[in-house]
């Protein structure tokens, strides 16, 4: 493509570099906003700026927050007897969309997938394990909400294994989720089922 | 199931060509290179989305084409179907029947059961242990669909467990591993059961076959061999940890089973002659085209490719008994015509003979 500004061409390549956007979307991105008014791209960036620079991982359970525990981990309505294991901070949201769930999270980061040089020491499992140990801890239920892929299997065959000797009971959610489709796309009626409707690991 | 009509456009070394075939058997004559294989290999190619020779989609286009279509008119019972692959440049490989296209390939596999016999096979008894269980595997999956699912799922958990062995360099998370060595235990343990129990189905319709075309006293097995045999996935997989961690790939395991093809007890991949290899292969393609048909309710096309060289003429003699008697549709090559035709003369069935040349296929009256 020939931009005849090197401006537009470096404004294009950088927003090209996001995932989903090709370079046609991108210069129509770049041309609208040098169309619109300075403020439009100033507060865009501002808040890019910000985003990136102070935005947090819980301390506790590793959803991002604004400060250094989340909202969730700080709420005083929270049920602090059950902690929702999460792959990443969408499912925290798609769960939260719910409203049928109001206990704790804790954001693995991720699956165990050796083929993707992911190991366990990779995810954050140790964290868990420490938070179920501690002192201070009141949780009787783990809720294991991996996908239901090979590697979501063996994340949650791992867990159950790991914290096994903490007593903690132990349960997944029901399978209503469509096979193979992540907890983001499963509609929120369906997803607030299979959270209600969890079984007994086993 | 019957084959009618075979049209070719831009396959291997066809430009275009339109046959009708015979619904018994079809003799197809010339000389080595001249297309007889090519032409069974796109029989091939509609029953199995794929060609038996070339795995790359992009060899099998004639020489300076672009794309290719193979297309198929079947008859199952009073059933009609027209079967058409069409390879289009930077269009992904298209499979219809009757016009609508299959979102995935594998929902095609085993509707058109086609079985292949070609030199190749011989391989089955003289080469490693992977050739023979991919042999038993896609011959249990064409039956059981859910054998091929656990299957794939003990595969890519091999996968990700070898991965981790090479990890960590050596010390992997032990708890990992025996996660790994738990969810494996379960499709483990249905493949091992399955193959043990298709066996039991296959072997006596294999030494039929053997013993038919041989007149042989001596009884052709398969002997079944897998490290399930004395212990639960479980308990290999934690006797060999060690051997694991040194050589970083998992060494128990379904992966690691073997089939041993046996004439009365003699293990055929150290004693057999060629003859006896090459009739036993023979036997074992009879026995896959036996089975599917018994599953299907109907008989799946044979493909006999080159398969004359090397038997002797009692053998080729029973063979054609076989042809005449026992068989559905029949594509048979032969780069002797002079024999085929010798062969012909005492077949009274429904026989048709061409001559392919260079990419052309001519019906002799
Ligand atoms: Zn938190």
């Amino acid at each position: 493509m020939d931009f005849s500004s090197r401006l537009i061409e470096e404004a294009v390549n950088q927003i090209a570099r996001l995932p989903g956007i090709g370079k046609k979307t991108a210069l129509r991105l770049v041309l609208h906003l040098v169309r619109e008014k300075e403020e439009l791209t100033l507060q865009l960036t501002e808040a890019l700026n910000r985003l990136r620079t102070q935005i947090r991982f819980c301390k506790t359970c590793h959803n991002i927050s604004d400060d250094e525990e989340c909202a969730i981990c700080r709420g005083p309505k929270r049920d602090r007897n059950v902690i929702c294991v999460v792959e990443d901070v969408r499912d925290v949201m798609a769960i939260e969309n719910t409203a049928q769930y109001n206990g704790l999270y804790h954001v693995l980061g991720g699956v165990i997938s050796p083929v993707n040089g992911i190991g366990p020491a990779d995810l954050n499992i140790e964290s868990l394990v420490a938070r179920l140990q501690s002192g201070q801890s009141t949780v009787n239920e783990v809720i294991l909400a991996l996908s239901p892929t090979l590697e979501g299997d063996t994340t949650a065959f791992y867990v159950h294994k790991r914290i096994q000797p903490t007593n903690v009971r132990v349960s997944v959610i029901a399978r209503g989720v469509p096979v193979g489709g992540d907890l983001e796309y499963a509609d929120e009626i369906t997803l607030g089922r299979s959270i209600l409707s969890r079984t007994q690991f086993s | 199931m019957i084959l009618r009509r075979l049209s070719l456009i831009n396959y291997r070394n066809y430009e275009s060509a339109e046959v009708e075939f015979s619904p018994r058997i079809n003799v197809l004559v010339g000389a080595n290179g001249s297309g007889k294989t090519n032409l069974l290999d796109a029989v091939y190619y509609l029953s199995f989305t794929r060609s038996s020779r070339q795995p790359l989609d992009s060899l099998n286009v004639r020489h300076g084409q672009d794309h290719f279509s193979i297309r198929g008119d079947f008859e199952i019972r009073d059933r009609r179907d027209t079967v058409t692959v069409v390879l289009q440049p930077g269009a992904r490989k298209s499979v219809r029947v009757n016009g609508s296209e299959y979102s995935r390939l594998s929902d095609h596999i085993g509707k058109y059961p086609v079985v292949l016999a070609d030199p190749d096979d011989v391989d089955l008894i003289r080469e490693g242990g992977e050739i023979r269980r991919r042999f038993f595997d896609i011959l249990i999956s064409q039956v059981d669909a859910i054998y091929l699912e656990n299957l794939m799922r003990y595969n890519n958990l091999l996968k990700q467990r070898n991965s981790l062995l090479r990890l960590a360099g050596g010390r992997p998370d032990t708890l990992a591993l025996e996660s790994y060595d738990g969810l494996m235990a379960a499709p483990a343990a249905y493949i091992y059961q399955q193959r043990k129990a298709f066996l039991g189905r296959f072997i006596p319709v294999f030494d039929r076959y053997f013993r038919f075309l041989v007149d042989e006293h001596e009884t052709a097995s398969v002997e079944y061999v897998s490290g399930l045999d004395e212990m639960t996935l479980e308990e290999g997989m934690q006797r060999n940890r060690e051997r694991d961690l040194v050589l970083q790939r998992t060494n128990f395991g379904v992966h690691r089973d073997d089939f041993r093809f046996l004439l009365g007890t003699s293990e055929m991949k150290k004693f057999g002659s060629q003859g006896q290899r090459k009739t036993m292969v023979i036997a074992m393609r009879l026995a896959q085209w036996d089975l599917i048909g018994a599953d299907k309710g109907f008989r799946p096309i044979l493909l006999l490719d080159d398969i004359f060289d090397k038997l002797d003429d009692h053998r080729i003699a029973k063979l054609l008994e076989l042809m005449r008697n026992a068989f559905g549709q029949l594509f048979v090559t032969d780069a002797r015509p002079d024999r085929t035709a010798g062969l012909l003369r005492n077949v009274n069935a429904d026989v048709s003979v061409y001559t392919v040349s260079q990419g052309t296929i001519t019906l002799q009256q």
